[in-house]
């Protein structure tokens, strides 16, 4: 499905913080910012809600502690307990080790595949992206348009806002 | 606009803007490869065939081929593995630590200081792999389930604790240096003009494009990233201690080691991404970048664990004697007097005296100087381990079996080899990835001069005043939230 966007070009973090605030509230919906470093501040304007991950990362690493537990316990515990250095076979203390470098090991590589998967990101032989430039020193805003969209009207407001120039693009697949 | 701080120094010279910074960092990405790269790659690739060789030797002849022997059964194999994974302690610290401190200069150098770490610790892990003497079974250290019967790793060996240690320190390591790379990916391939460059960046950009949402939950996960790896790459380096705290042998067995090996591997990692850096911003052309500011910075954390190093030296002593234990006391005079005595003064003057110049302004500024310092911290700290491990084996608690140990040609080859296959690493890191994490620098490049007063630092006259420019097209009067960026 093919879309059309209309990319307001801004030169400036500042001013594209601005224009967002300002855009949304001339009632005009952004479909995405694209930014070449992160710009504190744009999740609150652009509305994005805040992010789960810290959540999802606490359960990860629950889930390592409760196995690296379960692992030691069970195999020097019950499965073939051996009497090492005189201690018990359930020696909790010398588990501590194991059990943190479990806990941090479930914990970052689940939330990290957890962040590739929800954000859609993995490796593809094309990436189609709308301006280069948002890569390098761009700060891009894509409105989503249609037949019925004034142009005219919207590319003043963008303008208005501070972006340098405005464009459009047709994207298929995006 | 560009905001300009009465107290502070500016993170990056030169009056960058954004492009600016794409292109000094993708130059050396996308340029042919220079003739000190070669030169450079060359000798690493002949010492990589040193190590090569000498693996060889050592799997096909077995571990006879290296100098240990029945008293001293670790030796240079154990004191690689520490200093290297010391080593690489200094890049988690600088993109976890100084992350969650804000220290906002660690953005110029965490990339490198990453790929440092990761390079070091597969240095560090050839040697337990290749002491094991068979390495083909060396997934035996995993709990696995196996033909033996439910025979099982022994969990309350330190020993064991290191390969959960060291692996999950790897793996965590390397995600937390991809996902910081994936953006900078992107603006490469977005540049990229061959067909090759454009599928091999497009791949490992992971199709990143730069949106707002997925820049959002990119913060959590580096933040999240770094506030475990802080307490992990503590973790390591106290395992790594308690492979010897844990035994009973003199010398070792002292509950002062976690915190003193901890300390002695920041500052050995300090002193190795300094000699890395200042060699890079030279041959790179990042002097912009990687500017005096930094290097003072990293000088002064070199010296703050020097410091510790040389208490926990002194300490150590004062303990052997505060003790009674006669044994202890042996190990300890035996060190600064005995047979190995060269190696322990060689210790104490690289680690303990030298790192204290670092207190003249003039040497945490000096550049021939820092490099020179460096040298000798990591020359230090490698004779370091050699004196914890060798002085405290060759003497134990039968002198029937006191022994000296020497290194064969085969133990500096591999030694000499891991060295190389650092170098190479790092050499191809360099030239095929940014080594200055762009998206970063480009966000702290506001807290910078543009187009103002050149800002001379220490000079009152020319003290610098909080001045607005309109630069590339921006109205003079746009807001401005500089809140917003902290």
């Amino acid at each position: 499905m093919t879309k059309r966007f209309a990319l307001g070009i801004f030169d400036d973090e500042d001013v594209l913080l601005h224009a967002v605030e300002n855009v949304r509230e001339a009632g005009v919906k952004i479909y995405e910012v694209f930014t070449p470093f992160p710009i504190h501040g744009i999740d609150d304007a652009l509305g994005i809600e805040r992010s789960r991950l810290p959540i999802a990362a606490f359960f990860f690493g629950l889930t390592g502690l409760c196995f690296a537990l379960w692992l030691q316990i069970y195999t020097l515990g019950f499965d073939w307990p051996m009497i090492i250095g005189g201690k018990p076979h359930i020696a909790l203390p010398a588990f501590i080790p194991v059990s943190f470098e479990l806990t941090v090991l479930f914990c970052c590589h689940g939330m990290v595949i957890t962040f590739y998967t929800i954000s859609k990101l993995y490796p593809r032989w094309k990436t189609p992206v709308l301006d280069v430039r948002s890569t390098d020193d761009k700060f891009v805003m894509a409105i989503e348009v249609n037949e019925n969209t004034d142009m005219t009207k919207l590319s003043q407001l963008l303008r208005d806002n501070g972006a340098s120039e405005v464009n459009q693009k047709e994207m298929s697949k995006f | 606009m560009q905001h300009v701080s009465p107290v502070r120094e500016p993170l990056v010279t030169g009056g960058k803007t954004y492009h600016d910074v794409t292109q000094d960092v993708c130059r050396q990405v996308e340029a042919a490869p220079n003739i000190r790269w070669m030169a450079a790659l060359s000798v690493a690739l002949v010492l990589l065939g040193v190590f090569f060789y000498s693996v060889y030797r050592t799997l096909w002849y077995g571990i006879g081929e290296w100098g240990l022997n029945k008293t001293v059964g670790w030796a240079w194999d154990i004191t690689n593995f520490v200093w290297w994974v010391g080593i690489g302690h200094a890049g988690t610290l600088i993109s976890a630590v100084l992350l969650l401190f804000r220290q906002k200069w660690r953005t110029s150098i965490n990339r490198a200081a990453e790929a440092m770490t990761i390079f070091a610790v597969i240095c560090a892990a050839m040697f337990p792999v290749l002491h094991m003497g068979r390495p083909w079974l060396a997934y035996w250290v995993f709990p696995l389930q196996n033909t033996f019967g439910s025979l099982w790793v022994n969990f309350n060996s330190p020993l064991l604790w290191d390969v959960f240690a060291i692996s999950t320190y790897f793996t965590v390591s390397l995600v937390f240096w991809y996902t910081g790379l994936v953006p900078d990916f992107a603006t490469i391939r977005d540049r990229a003009k061959g067909p090759i460059a454009k599928v091999a960046y497009s791949l490992l950009s992971m199709g990143w494009k730069g949106s707002a949402k997925h820049w959002s939950r990119y913060e959590t996960v580096s933040l999240i990233l770094a506030g475990v790896s802080t307490p992990l790459v503590l973790s390591v380096h106290t395992i790594v201690s308690m492979d010897f705290a844990t035994s009973v042998v003199p010398g070792w067995h002292t509950t002062i080691f976690p915190p003193y090996f901890v300390a002695g591997a920041i500052f050995s990692g300090f002193a190795m991404v300094l000699t890395l850096m200042l060699i890079t911003r030279v041959v790179f052309k990042l002097e912009d970048y990687i500017t005096i500011e930094h290097i003072a910075l990293m000088n002064k954390i070199m010296m703050v664990t020097g410091s510790i190093v040389g208490v926990a030296y002194i300490t150590e002593f004062f303990i052997a004697w505060y003790s009674q234990v006669e044994f202890e006391q042996y190990a300890f005079i035996n060190r600064a007097t005995g047979p190995y005595w060269w190696a322990y003064w060689s210790m104490m003057t690289c680690n303990v005296i030298t790192p204290q110049l670092v207190w003249i302004r003039r040497v945490r500024y000096s550049i021939p100087l820092t490099f020179i310092l460096s040298i000798i911290v990591n020359i230090g700290m490698w004779f370091e381990r050699f004196v914890i491990i060798v002085t405290s084996l060759h003497r134990d608690y039968l002198p029937s079996s006191w022994a000296m140990f020497s290194p064969t040609i085969i133990d500096i080859g591999i030694y000499v080899g891991t060295i190389g296959l650092f170098f190479t690493l790092f050499l191809l890191f360099a030239k095929f990835f940014p080594v200055i994490n762009m998206a970063e620098v480009k966000s702290v490049l506001k807290y910078t001069v543009d187009n103002g007063p050149t800002y001379t630092g220490h000079d009152p006259h020319h003290a610098p005043t909080t001045h607005q420019t309109s630069t590339h097209g921006v109205p003079a009067s746009a807001p401005v939230n500089y809140d917003k960026h902290d």
